[in-house]
């Protein structure tokens, strides 16, 4: 029998406090029953003594210190997962909202995880085809891989995210063991809809698993929001082997919820308010990506965060990029040119592209060629500042070849239609045609021989 | 067996009251499913721990059994080739007996205790043994000959010993008898982790760790027994140049600590160590490695004890006379994790949140490096590679600054290199090392006399470069005289045939120092002549040939430097003559 606690100690914040409590665990979830207005749920998060800490995820709101009962469960919180998961919709807590019915299932599972043993680990490798050229060919994302797109607010995250979703996931000829998690963190009602109606229009909503908390949920059930997703993507990777995009927007609300409740805890803070073990709790997150032997599936994470005030050095973005495998930057001023996907190469970066790219993988020539553009448009940067200051035409003829290539990089190779989608033959094909427009000279990060392969002697 | 009673919860930090016996940095066994914990407080009854496991599910009232000795590693054959989480229990053993994800409550486990190994005995029934004395050696891996010593602390005669033969870790070799004492010798031994292992002296440091990494062989060397920070923010190249450093420096031992790092990070190391060949015997490299791993999701009181575990092990090789270089990617989480725990403590912050003692539990981890006599007689030394992972990039943060006052070498990495792709990306302006002056003799007589002459005239070019540089920014490159604008040439190619070095190409990614210093010659060369050439008024455009200065730039994939160097002589003799007949026909 559940012993009931009926008086609270203490309301503040997202917190009440316990008195008096004989068997708590530490981190085990309790059921809260508010008279009127149903039942909550909330997590142990601090025991002194019999005195006990208790985080809700709905909120306190409504909640006084006499009339409500709290029970223990007994253990972390744990949900009930089979195949049926795929084509519903969850709320931020794991809860049914598609009105299709609980989840029956015999199993179930903690949401937090454990680490994934380094030694169980298989290096990711193999590249996934997004169709999009700037993706493809210099940030190439590989199976397994975390790769977060740092954004602003405006930007157009979500598009480039349901693209990659829409080309990356159904064209292969394992489409049939293709699944993906979405997971929205206090993002609003039209950007959910937005995904809603792009994965219909794909056909793919019967792979797709989603777990909503719009900006309008309680702020507290953000925190678990994201660990139901990968607990649920866990389970269909490495139990039912499939290969899993999980998609999970925005970070950022996430990590404000994070700092919300730390704050309310009376926390020592670091940078920005932000909690000191940030770093820590977002890795129990992105690190739960990856590919585990013999399991047969994998977990490939696309993260997306919009950066407050687009700096890059903001500790959400700052301690993302340090966990994650590179990083796709979207840059304001591309936008206001008109081009999308407004992909900033320079600062984006792919790990392990390294290892999924070249000969037997994507081409030859990929390594070297990739480099060579980033060297060129890194160039091309320098060259713009000059001209700014001296005018374009004072500029030097080689520096004018530079411009050039500039305006052909950004208008033909990055620039590209929602709904196009290009061959890897054809993204790399438009990088060496971009090289055309340099002098011969200028590339010297080419094995001679491939130069001479692909433009000729 | 001592016990108390949890009472009080929260993350990684536990209080427990009836804890009066127990001693400070106690090893204990935290609640009913045995975490792993350490004493870090004592304050009447109440003993404060931080637990090296999730605590997920642990109750009040649940025991904390002490172990009567603190936090320590066993060391002994086993060690190399293998894996081990952040208190020394090995990944590939828990990995094989269950599952793919780490289960808290394992125990402490470390070393194979039932493996057999082939022990060859040096010590006979009589010999007076001191500590650290050699008595028996087994052949851990193809490379490392593990020396089994006496532990610190122990000497006496030997009254009975085994012959050579099979035996386990476990099983006597020896007995010594001291006073009447007796002491029983096995192949392993246990040692705490925050104490220094003692040595006899500290030795000068006047030897190179040959890096094959041109900047840092060259430019900002590295020492054996020295310490060097690689700060960078992220997308910087810190681990790669970390794994560089692993795959090629001429130690003997490796020690890598992923400390709240990537997990694909140790299963690349761990996929692809032991398929690299060491350049200089050819084995592989993973026998001559040790992996410690802390992802970033493993509990995060490990993480502040894995650079510990790393450290003594380093120690332990050190005493058999090995050159151990240690790497730590990254320092900066192990500070977060000091920090983590001293929030939790409820401690006053410093800089940042950070505790107060940071900087000197910072200096403490980087004095255990050295060159050192050790208590055999050996000598052997430890390096200590400290990768810094700044918040936002900033160099001014606090362990960055810390770290910068205890560290011999400083390799700056920096985002604009990076993001040019410009590898490995270290800023030559912001770097040092303060060993350039205790390796001028090591230099001399192992590379050439002018290596250190060649090495200034190349970074003050580098200077002038970056002078220059603030004016092409203002004004475009025209405006400057022929022989600054050959100053901006050469510096080019510098940096490009030099400075950058490909990690993913056979060749270039390990280059052996009498091949830096041939490819030094062949710029400095160039640089010599067109400088003259200039003088003598030839023309930029004439002097800066493409295709003689493409070959340079290619000269570390083509490694044809007699020729180049034959050839720059051709080139600019021609050019002269024929400026020198031109000239005569004007006047």
């Amino acid at each position: 029998m559940k012993v009931r606690y009926i008086k609270l100690e203490q309301v503040e914040g997202p917190l009440i406090v316990l008195q008096d409590v004989k068997e708590a665990a530490y981190d085990e979830i309790v059921e809260i029953e508010v008279p009127g207005r149903g039942m909550r749920m909330g997590k142990v998060v601090e025991i002194s003594g019999d005195k006990v800490i208790i985080q809700v995820f709905e909120g306190t709101s409504g909640i006084s210190l006499d009339k409500v009962s709290v029970s223990f469960t007994g253990s972390p919180m744990r949900i009930p997962l089979s195949k049926e998961i795929l084509g519903r919709i969850f709320n931020g807590i794991a809860k049914p909202i598609d009105g299709a019915g609980e989840i029956y299932s015999e199993k179930t599972y903690d949401i937090n995880g454990r680490p994934i043993n380094p030694v169980a680990r298989l290096y990711p490798r193999n590249f996934i085809r997004t169709g999009i050229s700037a993706i493809d060919g210099l940030i190439t994302l590989i199976r397994g891989q975390k790769l977060p797109i740092f954004s602003g607010d405006g930007l157009p995250h979500n598009e480039l995210a349901a693209q990659i979703v829409r080309q990356a996931g159904i064209s292969g000829e394992e489409s049939k063991n293709f699944a993906v998690v979405f997971a929205a963190m206090g993002i609003k009602h039209d950007e959910a809809d937005f995904f809603v109606r792009s994965f219909e229009e794909a056909g793919v909503m019967d792979r797709v698993v989603m777990f909503l908390n719009l900006a309008d949920d309680p702020v507290v059930e953000r925190i678990i929001t994201p660990r139901c997703a990968l607990t649920a993507a866990e389970y269909l990777a490495f139990e039912r082997g499939m290969h899993v995009l999980v998609i999970m927007t925005d970070m950022t609300s996430y990590c404000d919820a994070l700092r919300e409740i730390s704050s309310a805890r009376e926390e020592v803070p670091s940078r920005k308010g932000y909690p000191g073990y940030m770093y820590s709790d977002l890795a129990t997150l992105y690190e739960r990506a990856g590919i585990i032997k013999n399991s047969g599936g994998s977990i490939t994470q696309i993260p997306i965060l919009t950066m407050p005030n687009d700096d890059i050095t903001h500790p959400i973005p700052d301690l993302t990029g340090y966990i994650t495998e590179g990083q796709i930057v979207l840059s304001r001023s591309l936008y206001q040119l008109g081009i999308y996907p407004p992909i900033d190469v320079l600062p984006s970066l792919s790990r392990l592209m390294k290892d999924g790219i070249g000969a037997g993988y994507t081409r030859e020539d990929h390594p070297d060629l990739a480099n060579q553009i980033f060297a060129a448009y890194s160039r091309v940067q320098e060259v713009r500042a000059l001209a700014q200051v001296i005018g374009e035409e004072e500029l030097s003829e080689t520096d004018k070849c530079y411009m050039e290539f500039g305006r052909r990089f950004e208008r033909i190779f990055l620039s590209q239609k929602f709904d196009e989608n290009r061959s890897i033959e054809k993204t790399l094909d438009i990088m060496w045609d971009l090289l055309k427009v340099l002098p011969r000279s200028e590339i010297t990060r080419i094995d001679p021989a491939l130069v001479n392969k692909y433009l000729g002697k | 067996m001592q016990e108390g009673k949890i009472i009080y919860i929260n993350g990684p930090v536990v209080r427990a009251s009836g804890m009066r016996g127990f001693t400070m940095r106690e090893m204990v066994m935290v609640g009913e499913k045995k975490l792993i914990g350490e004493v870090i407080a004592l304050n009447k009854d109440v003993a404060t721990i931080q637990v090296y496991e999730e605590t997920s599910g642990v109750r009040v009232g649940e025991p904390v059994i002490g172990t009567g000795k603190p936090l320590t590693v066993k060391l002994g054959p086993g060690i190399i080739g293998n894996i081990f989480d952040g208190i020394e229990r090995p990944l590939s053993r828990i990995y094989k007996e269950g599952s793919a994800f780490i289960p808290p409550g394992i125990g402490l486990i470390s070393l194979d205790e039932e493996k057999r190994w082939d022990v060859e005995i040096l010590a006979k029934e009589g010999d007076y043994l001191n500590e650290g004395d050699v008595f028996a050696e087994v052949a851990e891996t193809s490379m490392i000959v593990h020396k089994v010593m006496v532990p610190p602390g122990i000497k006496g005669r030997v009254i009975s010993v085994k012959s050579s033969g099979n035996y386990t870790i476990n099983e006597v070799l020896a007995v010594l008898e001291d006073e009447g004492k007796t002491f029983e010798l096995r192949m392993c031994q246990e040692w705490p982790v925050r104490e220094p292992r003692p040595v006899k002296k500290r030795m000068a440091i006047e030897k190179l760790l040959v890096t094959g990494q041109r900047v840092i062989d060259t430019f900002f060397p590295l020492a054996k027994g020295g310490t060097a920070a690689i700060p960078g923010g992220f997308g910087t190249g810190k681990t790669i140049t970390q794994h560089q450093l692993a795959k090629w420096s001429d130690a003997d031992i490796i020690v890598y600590i992923g400390c709240g790092e990537r997990g694909n990070e140790m299963t690349e190391v761990l996929e692809d160590f032991p398929k690299l060949e060491d350049p200089r015997t050819g084995k592989p490299l993973m026998d001559r490695t040790v992996l410690i791993a802390n992802t970033s999701n493993m509990p995060v009181a490990a993480r502040e004890a894995s650079i510990y575990t790393g450290i003594t092990i380093a120690e332990y090789f050190r005493d058999m006379g090995y050159n151990v270089a240690l790497m730590a990617d990254s320092t900066s989480r192990w500070a977060e994790a000091l920090r983590e725990i001293a929030g939790r403590l409820e401690e006053m912050p410093a800089e940042e949140g950070y505790p107060a003692y940071l900087a000197s539990r910072l200096a403490q981890f980087y004095e255990r490096a050295g060159y050192f006599e050790n208590l055999n007689g050996s000598e052997g030394s430890i390096t200590i590679i400290g990768a810094v992972s700044p918040a936002g990039g900033d160099f001014s943060e606090p362990v960055t600054q810390a770290t910068k006052r205890v560290v011999g070498a400083f390799l700056a990495l920096d985002r604009e290199l990076a993001h040019a792709r410009h590898f490995p990306a270290i800023n030559w302006l912001l770097s040092y090392s303060g060993y350039v002056k205790m390796l001028g003799d090591w230099y001399a007589q192992n590379v050439a006399d002018d290596f250190l002459s060649l090495r200034a005239k190349m970074l003050s070019l580098l200077r002038e470069e970056n002078k220059l540089m603030d004016i092409v920014k203002l004004v475009g490159e025209d405006v400057l005289p022929d022989d600054q604008r050959l100053v901006l040439e050469i510096a080019r190619v510098l940096k490009m045939a030099y400075l950058q070095q490909n990690a993913y190409h056979k060749e270039d990614s390990f280059v052996p120092l009498e091949r830096q210093y041939k490819m030094l010659k062949v710029i400095e060369k160039l640089y010599d002549r067109a400088t003259s050439a200039i003088k003598k008024g030839i023309p930029l455009a004439k002097v800066k040939n493409e295709a003689l200065f493409n070959d340079i730039i290619m000269m570390k994939y083509n490694l044809n430097f007699d020729d180049l160097s034959s050839k720059i002589d051709e080139y600019f003799d021609k050019l002269e003559s024929m400026y020198k007949e031109g000239a005569q026909y004007e006047s």
